[in-house]
């Protein structure tokens, strides 16, 4: 059954953060660095996303529980795999390993659960992050002109990342966390370039696939309800609707309560599935998430309630246990109606 | 459900059937306003992006950018403004349309929009699989499209056309690219109305019948044009213009036009137009009566307080023969031509002095006034009308005057006329041709879309006069230099005639005028074309006013490159990190057959005559042309044969008598360059070099790709360990000369002085490059297959340079001096330098022999400060002095 089929029937369920959980671990450069890049000339720690090479048990094990809590959807470990991101540590040159490997385990562990439970079929989503440089914002204020990274830089990165991730064996690409959308059209402008160019292709764990369907997730920064480079929901919404997507969301920055109002927008106004993976609220003075599972929980159940959303989940201080409490209300309500699905 | 166009900046707009009227504002457009463009070229982004606030406060829901102007890089001036517009969330609110006829221009502003904009535009003029290429990726960027009515044919101008390619278009990208149709906008091409061209009248109402049928048959589209154009007649009339655009939005609004840029300043409310100029404007655009267009005109008149009324009395008739004309040429009169131009041919006697006279005075007039928007284009075209009927009456007395004569008499000058390879516009060039055909010239019109080989064969062919070329869209400025160069190429010298909307005196003067030779000029419009012509064929005023005119773009081409430079330079330290880059790795400098010095004494003067190039000779008497095609030249031939023939009369003395004599040094030694543009010479065996050489580099800001090149690039650096050469040189052809002028002075014989003189220069200069040749042949013998003519020698079509000190690549004279030194010129060759290192005898040259494959001339250009400081430091100068001899080369005042 098609991922589309199955969202027409249930709401389906996102995992949470994986940051916070890998936290949870308190590793060490050395588990950053492993053998492979003993000797590196930059610090690592904190480039968790290479630790789908060097730690790839922690990755797999968080997998497993959300799994196990009752997501669906994982997402693999990439939200920086691009060289775009990883320049910082001098590791552009591992971009496509960093995405191939970390598909590549995904599809292993949410294997090992439609195997176990095939009633419940899991699913990869290669998650596309927003690097760090900003296509339409100037990081200089003297020189409003000014851009760090152009277009072209972008669309050959996520390019890159594009080709690990669907070659490492991914079900679904996620653009997320848009906080700028010139990002977000160079990313799905990569993504549709590398299925043009990869009409029938082989994976060596899937087989041959085609195009895969595309979700996007935009990122409201504050109450001023835009995102960081300035757009309305309903204005980034159109911004990307020149491709066909799975889903059009809301993730990250706020919490379920304070995202709720533009997910009502993009409710009244997707002609597609909406998703929505909020933090566990707002962070606290020491920039923890303290919002308990029942507490996150009885907030995304008004999103249900509502029947705003296709696709739930978390982002930053999320954890299995806030997952869990998120697919029990989930199961107990219908998707969001849409009227007319993309092809 | 609801198929919208939804276009988004930072905020989202829905185009609905409520929405009415989706005004484009247009003023941040350089080919609309004069005032925007301006800013853009002066680098006044600042005041540009309140241009664009002013129009968003003002309620524009969609913002125009165009930066297609001939003398902009259009592509960096689009991402600029695209990307400041972007830091201001004012302006940033709304959707951009991207606005040109350059893909590389839309698909770079593309990639500057985070929202979702319209591109401006795409056709099937290239056909159809450019039209799905780009159409893929406007969908793939993310953009809505407008989609003009032009095809491989051309631009569409009727009902039937309009309506074909539209449909096409449509099937295409709905069917086969998949593009939303509410996405697609069709522009089925404003025309201007009222031009007096029997074509143009249903110009305005076919626009509105396809505009109707498009939305009727074409779901979810829209419809939008440049509604500006259809007044372009009226240029200069305001309250007609404004009128007009009102009037012809209210009924494309009618017909379901529902997007337009407009400029709203220049838009009057339909239902105050004065009832009396609205039933006229109406007239035209609808096509409602046969003498609409002059009844607007005559009423264009009075609102615009020129004419005093209409001048039903005949007070004109009491002025003199030539008043007479040129009022009935201004006011298109045609009732008394006849019998003035007889008065005029029994006053003037000859019938081509009446045409060149009193005729050709009026047509000025008209030229004039049109040119200053006080008539307009039909009027021009009546003007032309009277013009043609003058002559006609004169042409009996011109055949009879031939025939008395017995001369075959001059035929009618011929004009070949072509819109250029790319463009489809025509309108303009049409009128030209209407104008040139009454004015008695042969037209020879080859339509639109002429490559440029076309245009060179049939000009051979038809052994044309003139040719002129027309182009609307900014493409064309290119592949008019492009023509031009093949016209160089092709050793055309018939005057080169540029115009159409498109192009400029500054354009012209700057790109075109320089890489032909031939007389190239400007034509504002249409009624400049008939004075300019005139001037070019007539044997009389030819030359004069081609050379004011080559003079006048060549300060046009000064001025411009002043200003111009003056921004775009790079630090020194960036210049040098793009250094022309040669893969040392890969090249072997070849070993000259020695080194250390070679004197030549006494080199036969009979075999440096084969190597002179006569084309200079000319210029230095005054002679415009080239060697040999100006012996047989119509106009100079009979004077440049006589010269010739003098100068080789005196030649074959000079060396029968041995008075002039060729003295030459050359060197080679082995050279290193420095990361600081020196290059050190070392003796043979030598470790430690004896001398230093010191080279400056290009600082103006290159294009991607473009090296800033210093001729020290071409010397291996010491780092490579590579054996490298240089060679140097210095020749003169002038010992003797002083003794042999003395003798002509005495005599004063002006004429052979100048002659002697200018045949040692001749000589020289063939000494160099006989000398060149030996080299590249023999001495350093780099390149002993070569086997090349003289004219090709001329043409520079050998491989390796020799640059002289004081030339564009090495602008500092003062270099000369370590030359010299080396060579030791003054002792072994009898060249010495004066203090200001002039070479005497002037008839000498001297400089340095690059033979590496990859070394070229270039233009030094201007520097900086930092260079200079640096230069002098190496030199050992002050920087004072420095300055001084490198003074027209600064970046900077002194």
């Amino acid at each position: 059954m098609s991922i589309r089929e199955i969202l027409k029937e249930r709401i389906l369920v996102l995992d949470g953060a994986m940051g916070t959980m890998i936290q949870r671990y308190q590793l060490n450069e050395q588990d950053f660095r492993g053998e492979l890049l003993k000797d590196h000339p930059r610090p690592l720690k904190g480039n968790n996303d290479l630790l789908s090479i060097t730690r790839p048990d922690i990755i797999k094990a968080i997998h497993r529980q959300y799994l196990e809590a009752g997501a669906d959807i994982i997402e693999t470990n990439t939200f920086s795999s691009t060289r775009v991101a990883q320049a910082d540590y001098q590791l552009e040159s591992l971009a496509y390993e960093l995405n191939f490997q970390s598909a590549k385990i995904a599809r292993e562990v949410a294997d090992e659960f439609t195997m176990d439970n095939p009633a419940k079929q899991r699913f990869v989503a290669g998650a596309l992050g927003p690097t760090n440089k900003t296509a339409s914002i100037s990081p200089n204020v003297n020189d409003p002109g000014y851009r760090a990274i152009t277009f072209d830089e972008l669309v050959e990165a996520y390019y890159e990342q594009t080709a690990g991730l669907v070659e490492g064996g991914v079900d679904l690409l996620l653009v997320e966390t848009v906080f700028d959308t010139l990002n977000a059209k160079a990313a799905l402008f990569a993504i549709e370039k590398y299925f043009e160019e990869h009409t029938t292709l082989s994976s060596p764990l899937r087989g041959d696939v085609g195009p895969l369907p595309i979700m996007v997730s935009g990122t409201i920064t504050d109450a001023s309800g835009r995102t960081l480079s300035g757009q309305t929901t309903e204005a980034f919404m159109i911004s990307v609707s020149h491709v066909p997507l799975l889903s059009i969301g809301l993730n990250c920055a706020l919490g379920a309560n304070q995202l709720r109002p533009y997910l009502q927008v993009m409710a009244k106004e997707s002609e597609t599935f909406v998703s929505a993976y909020p933090n566990a609220g707002l962070p606290n003075e020491f920039g923890h998430y303290d919002q308990t599972p029942d507490e996150m929980a009885v907030q995304i159940e008004a999103y249900l309630k509502e029947g705003l959303v296709n696709i739930v989940g978390g982002c930053c201080g999320t954890t299995p246990e806030h997952i869990r409490k998120i697919a029990e209300v989930a199961a107990r309500y219908k998707p969001r109606a849409v009227e007319v699905i993309h092809a | 459900m609801h198929k919208y166009l939804r276009l988004s900046g930072l905020e989202p707009v829905t185009i609905t059937p409520a929405s009415n009227f989706i005004n484009i504002g247009e003023r941040t457009n350089v080919t609309g306003s004069a005032k925007f463009l301006k800013l853009i070229k002066e680098d006044k982004f600042d005041e540009a992006l309140e241009v664009a606030l002013d129009q968003v406060r003002g309620g524009a829901q969609v913002i125009d950018v165009n930066m297609d102007e001939g003398m902009l890089d259009s592509k960096a001036a689009m991402v600029k403004f695209l990307n400041l517009m972007a830091a201001e969330p004012e302006i940033a609110r709304v959707p951009v349309m991207i606005d040109s006829s350059k893909w590389e221009v839309i698909e770079a502003g593309l990639k500057c929009l985070q929202g979702k904009g319209i591109v401006n535009s795409i056709s099937l003029k290239a056909g159809e699989e450019e039209f799905i290429r780009q159409a893929k990726l406007v969908r793939r960027y993310g953009a809505a499209v407008v989609v003009m009515a032009f095809d491989e044919q051309g631009q569409a101008d009727t009902f039937e056309r309009r309506i074909a390619i539209c449909k096409r278009a449509y099937d295409i990208l709905v069917n086969n690219v998949k593009f939303p149709p509410q996405d697609i906008i069709f522009d089925p091409n404003i025309f201007p109305v009222a031009t007096g061209i029997e074509e143009h009248r249903n110009y305005a109402l076919d626009f509105f019948k396809a505009a109707r049928w498009i939305r009727e048959n074409l779901p979810h589209v829209h419809v939008s044009g440049g509604v500006s154009n259809v007044s372009f007649s009226f240029r200069g009339n305001q309250k007609v213009r404004e009128a007009m655009h009102a009037a012809f939005l209210y009924h494309g609004i009618q017909h379901g036009m529902d997007m337009g840029i407009v400029n709203p300043t220049m838009l009057e409310v339909y239902d105050e137009i004065d009832k009396a100029l609205l039933e006229r404007v109406e007239d035209v655009l609808l096509n409602r009566r046969d003498d609409a267009t002059e009844r607007l005109l005559e009423f264009a008149e009075t609102v615009k307080g020129l004419a005093k009324k209409k001048e039903t009395d005949e007070a004109w008739r009491n002025g003199s023969v030539e008043e007479r004309i040129t009022h009935a040429l201004v006011k298109g009169i045609i009732d008394f031509i006849d019998q003035d131009t007889e008065e005029a041919r029994q006053k003037y006697g000859k019938p081509l002095e009446v045409i060149e006279g009193p005729l050709m005075q009026g047509m000025n007039v008209v030229g004039d006034l049109f040119g200053a928007g006080k008539m307009f284009l039909p009027q021009v075209v009546k003007s032309a009308r009277v013009m043609k009927k003058a002559v006609a009456y004169l042409e009996p007395y011109l055949q009879e005057e031939k025939r008395l004569s017995g001369q075959t008499g001059k035929p009618a000058a011929k004009i070949l006329l072509a819109t250029v390879k790319g463009d489809v516009h025509d309108i303009g060039k049409n009128i030209v041709g209407v104008v040139l055909a009454c004015n008695n010239y042969d037209v020879v019109d080859l339509g639109v879309m002429v490559p440029a080989e076309k245009i060179l064969e049939t000009a051979k062919r038809e052994n044309v006069d003139i040719i002129g070329l027309s182009g609307l869209i900014t493409p064309s400025l290119d592949e008019m230099v492009h023509v031009a160069k093949e016209m160089q190429r092709q050793q055309f010298e018939v005057p080169l005639l540029i115009g159409g909307a498109t192009t400029s005196r500054i354009h012209t003067a700057v790109k075109i005028d320089p890489v032909y030779d031939g007389p190239v000029v400007h034509v504002l419009d249409a009624s400049r074309s008939v004075p300019v012509a005139s001037e070019l064929i007539s044997g009389v005023t030819r030359l004069g006013f081609k050379a004011k005119t080559k003079e006048e773009y060549r300060k046009l081409r000064e001025a411009h490159e002043s200003r111009k430079e003056q921004k775009n330079y790079i630090s020194l330290v960036e210049a040098r990190s793009n250094r022309l880059a040669i893969d040392w790795n890969t090249c072997n400098p070849p070993k000259p057959s020695f080194i250390g010095k070679k004197v030549l004494l006494d080199f036969p003067l009979d075999e440096l005559r084969k190597y002179i190039d006569w084309t200079p000779f000319f210029q230095t008497w005054m002679l415009a042309g080239r060697y040999p095609q100006i012996l047989n030249d119509a106009v100079v031939g009979g004077e440049a044969t006589k010269l010739y023939n003098d100068a080789q009369r005196m030649l074959d003395n000079i060396i029968a008598e041995k008075s002039l004599r060729a003295n030459g040094v050359v060197a080679f030694y082995r050279a290193a360059s420095t990361p600081t543009d020196d290059v050190k010479l070392f003796d043979a065996g030598a470790d430690r070099p004896f001398a230093t050489l010191h080279f400056l580099r290009q600082q103006n800001k290159k294009a991607a790709g473009l090296p800033n090149f210093s001729l020290a690039d071409f010397i291996a650096p010491q780092a490579t360990g590579k054996e490298d050469y240089i060679g140097l040189f210095a020749v003169t052809a002038g010992i003797g000369l002083e003794k042999l002028v003395e003798r002509y002075k005495a005599a004063h014989d002006d004429y052979s002085e100048i002659m002697a003189k200018a045949l040692a220069d001749r000589l020289a200069e063939a000494f160099a490059e006989c000398l060149h040749e030996k080299v590249r042949k023999e001495f350093w013998g780099y390149a002993r297959a070569e086997n090349l003519t003289n004219e090709e020698l001329i043409a520079e079509k050998y491989s390796g340079i020799r640059p002289a000190p004081g030339y564009p690549a090495c602008p500092d004279h003062t270099e000369k001096r370590t030359v010299f030194e080396i060579l030791e010129a003054e002792r072994k060759a009898g060249i010495r330098l004066t203090e200001s290192f002039a070479m005497y005898p002037a008839a000498s040259v001297s400089g340095y022999y690059f033979a590496n494959p990859e070394a070229r001339y270039f233009g030094l250009g201007k520097i900086n400060s930092d260079q200079v400081e640096e230069y002098a430091e190496r030199k050992g100068m002050k920087v004072a002095d420095v300055e001084k001899w490198l003074a027209p080369n600064l970046s900077y005042d002194i």
